[in-house]
């Protein structure tokens, strides 16, 4: 089966000045339609920079990027836009909800944007059904300001699930979470993973979190360290299932 | 995204902060204001002036004799005598375009009843269709005819003012009042004009046939006309007297013998007027009166072509005009003013949006996340600003409204609603709101999506 996400040498720098930055150098991975992957790495390591390239909110230099079968890697700001409307759902460690609007507002706004004209009591419906599917059927009217801090990512998820995705990209999804409504969020995203089929890519620093997901890619120094390719293909899968080394985890940290 | 789903979106991210959204759209509520009660206080007076200046004749010409000039000593507009009572007849008989003319004769006298005296501002010697040029109407009594113009008779017509003075609650009506020692029998009153625009009292009057105050009042002493024309025409015994006005010279001078026109020489009846008023059909019509007045004119004054005229035609509508455009001038400085205010508020709106663009850095990050092209980013906030300057140009409406409404309620000053200025003050503060709303719309939009999420 063709993964839902190839990407293949993918090279990123910055400019800072006059000094050239290298930040991703030759990254390679592959994830499987409905896998659950954590991505870690030490901050510095590239890791948001590769979420972003992921995300289509920026453009490698070089490499190419298939997203569901497209190459994506040159698209316009535009056209990326559009592809991010489409196909990809994004999970914020700061929840990013609009103050002083309701669950039921924060969870259509995608909608807003999107291609084919959603009517008014459509974008309502599928906005309430997603608030069902992560349980705040009830609280479909309250501001973020009146939700705890998990309802709050609860809300964004139902946000970011509500076009369809077929990629969630969660970005330290528990990070502002105490212990045990980050457990809470997890088992919901573990969930949708494993009871819809989403595909899930999901970078965090916390090994705890990271063992929830089916596969760890590792990245350090703008390269992946393991963990880059799913499935049988692969002769790295063994130690992504092992969990992590020490050494690894004091990276982490 | 659809039209109404981007100003629904506006109106709930205003809705958020509403008293921000109040007070930042509050110079643009008392910018229209402004220019409302502006536009409505100024098309109210002016519309006053029309009225008033209609009330003094509507469509009236006036026209004067030119200038006498004696050895290159000249004496002034309307010194010359060279408009006679023919001429007022040629006029009301060739002239299509006029409706109706009458001669005038002005004089200055004390005007006596009983005990009591005054001296009225106008006393004018006119022909019955004075009354008709001039819009006045006769309240009671009965207006002066041509036979008594024919006839010189001693009869007249008195405004209200002079009624108050002279009679003091008591009718009017057949007494007999003396002007220079000559009484007239009081035949009407007319019906209160007020003051006209220059101030001057218009009840203050009275009139009578144009022959009665020309020969029995003033005529005699020929105290009008000036000396070079007097000098000039005391040489020859000039008298134009048409067969129309037969009840003229015979009657009124007695024949004197040849010793006593010597020793005494008696000055010429020249039966010139003052001035000839004319109406115009309608106020369209008044160049072609003009024209026509002039051509009579000239041909009955055997002036050639290339040569001057000797008369003068004046007309209301120059004067209309002028004072119209006064009070447009003011209220235009006034509007400039309000204007002013407009811009400011305008300044205030791009000042809060900036804000507001700063403050929502990471909402703007998330839409472009989520999909939100910088073209939609741009007409978000582009459509919040207008959407601000719009709420804000309908409560300055109202706010405008409401005021001259009182002005009207409590100064008594007259306002008119005016459509245009309401179309001009929504159009002005939409444009308002996308000129000053567009740079910071276009600055949210320039962001880039991963700086914008990772603001804090």
């Amino acid at each position: 089966m063709e993964p839902i996400v190839k990407l293949n040498d993918i090279y990123k720098t910055y400019q800072m000045g006059d000094i050239d930055v290298p930040v991703l150098k030759g990254v390679s991975l592959t994830v499987a339609q409905g896998e659950m992957v954590a991505l870690m790495g030490s901050s510095g390591s590239g890791k948001s920079t590769l979420m972003n390239i992921l995300g289509c909110l920026d453009r490698p230099n070089s490499g190419s990027y298939w997203l569901d079968g497209e190459e994506v890697a040159q698209l316009s700001a535009n056209q990326r836009a559009l592809l991010r409307n489409r196909k990809l759902g994004f999970v914020f460690q700061n929840f990013n909800l609009l103050p002083r609007t309701s669950a039921l507002d924060n969870v259509a706004m995608p909608l807003l944007y999107s291609a084919g004209h959603i009517s008014d009591r459509n974008a309502r419906q599928r906005a309430t059904e997603m608030l069902g599917r992560v349980g705040l059927q009830e609280r479909i009217n309250y501001e973020p300001s009146r939700l705890s801090g998990g309802q709050q990512q609860r809300v964004a998820i139902a946000r970011a699930l509500v076009n369809r995705p077929s990629l969630l990209l969660a970005d330290e999804p528990t990070g502002n979470l105490d212990s045990r409504t980050s457990q809470e969020v997890l088992e919901m995203i573990r969930q949708l993973n494993q009871k819809e089929g989403i595909t899930i890519i999901m970078v965090t620093h916390d090994p705890a979190v990271a063992r929830h997901a089916g596969r760890i890619i590792h990245i350090h120094d703008g390269v992946i360290v393991d963990g880059a390719f799913s499935g049988v293909a692969e002769p790295h899968e063994a130690p992504a299932k092992s969990g992590i080394s020490p050494e690894k985890e004091k990276e982490a940290k | 995204m659809k039209g109404y789903r981007i100003i629904q979106t506006a109106i709930k991210a205003l809705r958020r902060n509403p008293m921000r959204a109040m007070l930042t759209t509050l110079g643009i509520v008392i910018g229209v204001g402004a220019v409302i009660a502006m536009m409505e206080i100024g098309a109210g007076s002016s519309g006053a002036i029309r009225k008033a200046i209609s009330s003094m004749g509507a469509n009236v010409l006036n026209i004067r004799p030119g200038a006498a000039s004696s050895g290159g000593v000249t004496f002034g507009a309307g010194s010359g005598i060279s408009l006679t009572p023919d001429d007022c007849e040629a006029i009301l008989r060739e002239c299509p375009a006029v409706r109706n003319a009458s001669p005038l004769v002005h004089t200055r006298a004390q005007v006596v009843y009983g005990n009591r005296n005054w001296v009225p501002t106008f006393i004018d010697g006119v022909s019955p269709a004075f009354l008709d040029v001039q819009n006045w109407t006769i309240e009671e009594g009965e207006s002066i005819t041509n036979r008594d113009v024919l006839n010189s008779n001693k009869v007249c017509i008195l405004g209200k003012t002079l009624v108050r003075e002279l009679f003091q609650g008591e009718s009017p009506l057949g007494k007999e009042i003396r002007i220079k020692n000559v009484s007239f029998r009081v035949v009407g009153v007319l019906k209160t004009k007020g003051a006209n625009m220059m101030g001057m009292d218009q009840d203050d009057i009275i009139i009578a046939p144009w022959t009665t105050i020309k020969y029995r009042v003033t005529g005699a002493a020929l105290e009008n006309t000036n000396q070079s024309s007097s000098s000039s025409s005391s040489s020859s015994t000039v008298n134009t007297l048409s067969n129309l006005y037969p009840g003229g010279q015979p009657s009124l001078y007695p024949e004197r013998s040849e010793i006593q026109a010597a020793d005494n020489p008696m000055p010429v009846r020249f039966a010139s007027i003052d001035h000839i008023l004319a109406a115009a059909r309608s106020t369209a019509d008044i160049p072609a009166a003009i024209r026509q007045i002039t051509a009579v004119l000239r041909e009955r004054h055997h002036i050639r072509p290339g040569q001057p005229d000797d008369f003068s035609i004046r007309d209301m509508t120059e004067m209309t005009n002028t004072l119209s455009s006064t009070t447009t001038m003011m209220t235009n400085l006034l509007l400039c003013v309000a204007m002013i205010s407009l811009v400011v508020g305008g300044v205030g709106i791009m000042n809060i949006m900036l804000v507001s663009v700063t403050e929502r850095t990471r909402e703007i990050g998330l839409r472009m996340a989520v999909g939100a092209r910088s073209r939609d980013i741009l007409r978000q906030f582009l459509v919040e600003a207008v959407v601000l300057c719009l709420v804000g140009g309908a409560l300055g409406i109202l706010l405008g409204h409401g005021g001259s409404y009182l002005v009207r309620l409590f100064l008594h000053w007259p306002v008119e609603t005016s459509v245009t200025a309401i179309i001009a003050a929504v159009a002005v503060s939409a444009g308002v709101g996308i000129v000053f709303g567009f740079y910071p719309a276009w600055k949210a939009s320039l962001m880039d999506p991963i700086e914008a999420l990772r603001y804090e």
